[in-house]
């Protein structure tokens, strides 16, 4: 095995009765991103704050960069740099106070500490508004000086408890490139999110985490592996239309109510093709085709959800 | 720089961001030295020739009842200034930052401790400009000596520190900034049920074992003997005692509160 960032073992945590962790164990070799997927309530933030030294865990163990978050949290919290899910920066003073008083807090330097802080408000595009206070700045500029103020001590592992959440797309997208900027650093990241989509986009290993329990881990083509292949749809608004075709196609799921039909299918340009050969010579015409592949989406519902899942349409051809 | 221990680099570092807190947001502070001003002014011109004539017995003498309320005031104005610490501790709870703290390599104490340094230099500040007040309406300390004066503001600073510390364990149990200062309040109200306006004979039996019993009447007493030359006798011990008590008992309280896991 290859060295791991963080390494847990059957962490568990409650408060009172209710159980938030129920035994995770968690693998994150170093220079990875690990996302950790989940609805809201499913713990996630509950296994940072564990693993960032926050709060103790009931039970299980786990090192982070070596040491036991248990025995040796000191040396836990030299190695990591934690940006939570709100923002942990100090309204009250500018930007640049903020970045030089985890400088302080760092022991670095005045000189060095200057030097850093001037680079990292420069490189997360913080210069001008440095002089006012953080508690004018805007969501996503709150966001940037956190994790400014994060990697002033330079560290080996940073925690992103949904780092994203709340920000405009613009805002989100600018996140994405400064996470993925680190890891091209060597740092690990460990993320968590509800947005399938961003765990898609960053992580290089996910972990679904539901009601306390890791319901499914692997790669996002790991994770799509694991529920059925895609599908084609045909939406009609007749239903005779719609009573026809369902009879002229073989191996198609029926919704009555809506008028829908789903057809097993890859998606690709040859069994599209066919369908709608098949559709031409019995004559019907549908309303609507959407082809839907399966995606983190599928997964998430799948192993996290009640069964209702609501149809994302991928690509529409009209 | 390196020499220095983690605990004084890290403390220090707290202080300058609470002073820089409390330089740009001075309006709290200011608000909380308003009350024992106020007071004062309304004693000695409203109250004084009543009050004075009231417990003096030799009838209105207001620059005399002047000598007699000060020290009280003194002790007054820290109770005052600490309601702010209360309220800037919890305050300052409900910040991301702090976690943020709690999970750096730093020394555990030392956001209470900047605060707690922050607080006793503000209250020594604020003593002085109440001190103030109090010589240029007429207020006169003849007849202390050089080392009187140094043991009253030793014990001026050994009240705010024990003060201080009971109102960060406030501050640290309160949810939000009303509750923190509501669970203040009794600072800044003990002293009205002490011997600084009049002394504890004068005040209804039933109230009497309050004022005896409460850290305000021995520091106050004190402080008037060391300043005005009155009988201080047991009273001396009975304060520092109770300056050491409370700056402990807060000190546990409040440290133990701040490590408890947060939900």
């Amino acid at each position: 095995m290859t060295h791991l960032a963080i390494a847990a073992n059957a962490l568990r945590k409650s408060y009172g009765d209710k159980v938030v962790l129920d035994g995770i164990d968690l693998a994150v070799p170093e220079g990875t991103v690990f996302s950790l997927l989940g609805p809201n309530g499913a713990g996630k933030t509950t296994a940072v704050k564990i693993l960032s030294t926050l709060i103790t865990a009931d039970g299980g163990r786990a090192l982070v960069a070596g040491h036991d978050i248990a025995a040796d949290p000191q040396a836990v919290r030299a190695a990591i740099g934690v940006t939570g899910q709100f923002s942990a920066v100090d309204g009250l003073i500018t930007g640049e106070e903020n970045m030089l008083l985890m400088a302080d807090l760092h022991h670095l330097s005045r000189r060095e500490g200057r030097r850093v802080a001037a680079e990292l408000l420069e490189r997360f595009d913080l210069v001008e508004a440095a002089k006012k206070p953080a508690s004018t700045y805007s969501g996503g500029m709150k966001r940037r000086l956190d994790i400014a103020m994060t990697l002033v001590g330079n560290p080996r592992i940073i925690f992103l408890d949904e780092p994203t959440t709340g920000l405009d797309p613009r805002s989100r997208h600018n996140m994405w490139q400064i996470i993925r900027a680190l890891v091209s650093d060597g740092v690990t990241v460990f993320l968590t999110t509800q947005y399938l989509e961003e765990a898609d986009e960053l992580a290089d290993r996910i972990a679904v985490l539901n009601d306390g329990k890791i319901a499914a881990e692997g790669t996002a083509a790991e994770l799509k592996r694991l529920i059925p292949g895609g599908h084609v749809q045909l939406r009609f608004d007749d239903p005779a239309a719609y009573e026809r075709a369902a009879g002229a196609l073989h191996e198609t799921v029926r919704d009555d109510q809506a008028l829908t039909l789903q057809i097993p299918s890859g998606g690709t340009q040859g069994e599209l093709r066919s369908i709608l050969d098949w559709l031409d010579a019995a004559d019907v015409h549908a309303d609507g085709l959407t082809v839907h592949t399966p995606d983190l989406d599928d997964v998430f519902f799948a192993l996290t959800g009640p069964a209702d899942v609501p149809d994302q349409p991928k690509e529409t051809v009209r | 720089m390196s020499a220095l221990s983690p605990v004084i680099r890290d403390s220090s570092t707290m202080l300058r961001r609470n002073l820089l807190h409390a330089r740009r947001y001075p309006s709290l502070t200011l608000n909380l030295l308003l009350t024992p001003i106020m007071m004062l002014l309304l004693f000695v011109y409203v109250f004084g020739d009543t009050m004075s004539a009231g417990i003096g017995g030799s009838g209105p003498d207001r620059s005399e009842y002047i000598a007699y309320i000060v020290p009280g005031l003194l002790l007054m104005t820290i109770g005052s200034t600490v309601i702010g610490t209360a309220v800037s501790v919890s305050t300052d709870m409900t910040e991301g930052i702090i976690a943020r703290f709690r999970t750096m390599a730093i020394h555990r104490g030392s956001v209470l401790i900047g605060h707690v340094v922050g607080s006793v230099l503000q209250s020594v500040m604020s003593v002085v400009l109440v001190g103030a007040v109090a010589v240029a309406i007429g207020f006169r300390s003849t007849d202390a000596s050089a080392w009187e004066w140094l043991a009253a503001f030793g014990l001026l600073v050994l009240f705010a520190l024990a003060l201080t510390w009971i109102a960060v364990g406030m501050g640290l149990v309160s949810p939000n900034a009303e509750a923190a200062s509501n669970n203040a309040m009794p600072l800044i109200l003990l002293p009205l049920i002490s011997s600084a306006f009049v002394p504890v004979d004068a005040l209804p039996g039933w109230l009497r074992p309050i004022a005896e019993y409460q850290p305000f009447t021995p520091a106050i007493e004190t402080l008037r003997g060391l300043l005005l030359g009155s009988e201080i006798g047991h009273n001396g011990w009975l304060a520092a005692a109770w300056c050491l008590g409370l700056a402990v008992l807060g000190y546990s309280w409040s440290t133990s509160t701040f490590n408890r896991d947060q939900k």
